[in-house]
């Protein structure tokens, strides 16, 4: 059960989509697991073919479980897909802090898995426990496949991983905020007339370019590209831009569009219509889920000026984008009314400093004055 | 197309982009966006969707004028004769 993000536990094993014996790529779809985001698309992380089902639909178990053993090409041994974290050793290592606040909130540390050294139960894994138990109402249909299930954004438990997530980052990540204003005008004229020229079908929203400007920016930037673990900034393998997508209902998830600096603004346009789609009707890949390197939001649509964002631990950057508006603004000398976003910034402290977080800024404002070269 | 063609059409087209839309409740007069919390891909959807079904081509500075109820109908009977 590969982990799809810092705030996920576990997952429902709901439906196989390859029987022992059938060959297996790397990228293939291989299962759905449901999880508090939705049905998930679980995808083979190497060839070779699915030697045995280790895991039966209908089950619920922790991240790190093996779910198949794949036998590899190249590899004589039985293989297991995904994230393989060791069992957790059979007395349990409670931190002191820990058992306490388990005692005040009543959890049952038994039921608790640990994710701290050796499978140590931390502060924060008693939080999430107490965050799942105190999760009201019903739980969505745990075993329906995708298509058949509602909106999957009024569940309950993607809200206690959502409160979970954000108190984390809250607690450990020395937020920094920098916003700045840019001018639209060249991006907006270009992506008019890029429309005119283009099909229905292909026409592009101004956040494909603002995503892009990111992914390029990223280049100049790389240690706000990455993840912070274990005390220390490892650089994204690729600039994954995870997307903030509301869900009807309520709720967010932010899959990603992979290796962003690299797709033409077309490319980045379909990848993330094809992302709000999937996102809205349950049917994300595990990949998008687990990699994304830095998370935009665009809150612009409700017509607020900015956003300043709460980062997804284990990332270290988010990059928030309001509404476009027309105000004044000055040009050689002449106030003209120009239409203005404000990007805003929020980094993680331990992997940067403001300097460089202004650069980023800097480049994306640059990058989008030049909207042809994107 | 009738009037009532195209209001069924219409309303066909919001309520697959957002399910828990009740028909009856769409004011004519003021924008989806507003009443209907879509954001822009819900609408370039929205634009497409009645381009895939009525054959029309829309141009993007048209649309404005398929923001409400009564300017979509008076639009694409415009365009559909």
């Amino acid at each position: 059960m590969p982990s799809l993000g810092a705030d996920m536990e576990a997952g429902t094993l709901v439906q196989w989509l390859k029987r022992p014996g059938d060959q297996v790529k790397r990228g293939d779809i291989i299962a759905i697991v449901d999880t508090q985001k939705g049905a998930i698309e679980i995808e083979v992380f190497e060839d070779g073919a699915i030697e045995k089902i280790l895991v039966e639909p209908g089950t619920k178990v922790p991240v790190g479980t093996v779910l198949a053993a794949i036998h590899g090409a190249e590899q004589p041994g039985p293989k297991a897909p995904g994230l393989h974290i060791p069992a957790p050793a059979t007395r349990t290592r409670v931190s002191p802090v820990a058992k306490k606040l388990a005692a005040d909130l009543g959890v049952d540390l038994h039921a608790v898995r640990g994710t701290g050294p050796e499978g140590a139960i931390t502060r924060e894994d008693v939080e999430r426990a107490a965050a799942h138990a105190a999760a009201p109402g019903p739980k969505g249909p745990a075993l329906q496949p995708p298509g058949l299930q509602p909106p999957s954004g009024a569940r309950p438990d993607m809200r206690a991983a959502i409160a979970a997530a954000m108190a984390r980052s809250k607690r450990e990540i020395p937020h920094y905020y920098l916003s700045t204003t840019i001018d639209m005008s060249a991006a907006l004229t270009w992506l008019r007339a890029e429309n005119e020229k283009r099909s229905i079908a292909d026409r592009l929203l101004a956040i494909a370019l603002l995503v892009k400007a990111v992914a390029l920016g990223l280049r100049e930037v790389p240690e706000l590209n990455g993840h912070w673990v274990d005390g220390a900034f490892r650089k994204g393998a690729g600039i994954h831009v995870g997307c903030a997508i509301a869900l009807r209902g309520g709720g967010l998830v932010a899959p990603a569009v992979h290796d962003a600096d690299q797709q033409p603004v077309g490319a980045m346009m379909r990848a993330i219509s094809d992302l709000v789609a999937r996102a809205r009707a349950g049917s994300l890949r595990s990949s998008e889920l687990a990699d994304p390197t830095i998370t935009v939001t665009n809150l612009g649509e409700q017509g607020i000026d900015a956003a300043f964002g709460i980062i997804y631990p284990p990332q270290v950057a988010l990059v928030g984008f309001g509404r476009v508006a027309e105000r004044p603004w000055v040009v050689a000398g002449q106030v003209q009314p120009r239409p203005l976003i404000t990007a805003t910034l929020a980094a993680d402290h331990r992997a940067s400093d403001g300097h460089r977080g202004g650069l980023l800024l800097a480049a994306i404002d640059r990058l989008l004055q030049t909207p042809e070269q994107l | 197309m009738t009037a009532d063609d195209l209001r069924n059409v219409i309303v066909g087209t919001l309520r697959r982009i957002a399910p828990e839309i009740d028909p009856s409740s769409i004011r004519p007069g003021v924008s989806f966006r507003d009443q209907l919390d879509l954001d822009s891909m819900d609408f370039l959807n929205f634009v497409l969707a009645l381009h895939d079904k009525l054959g029309v081509e829309i141009p993007e500075s048209d649309y404005p004028r398929l923001y409400t109820l009564d300017g979509a109908i008076a639009y694409l009977s415009a365009k559909t004769g």
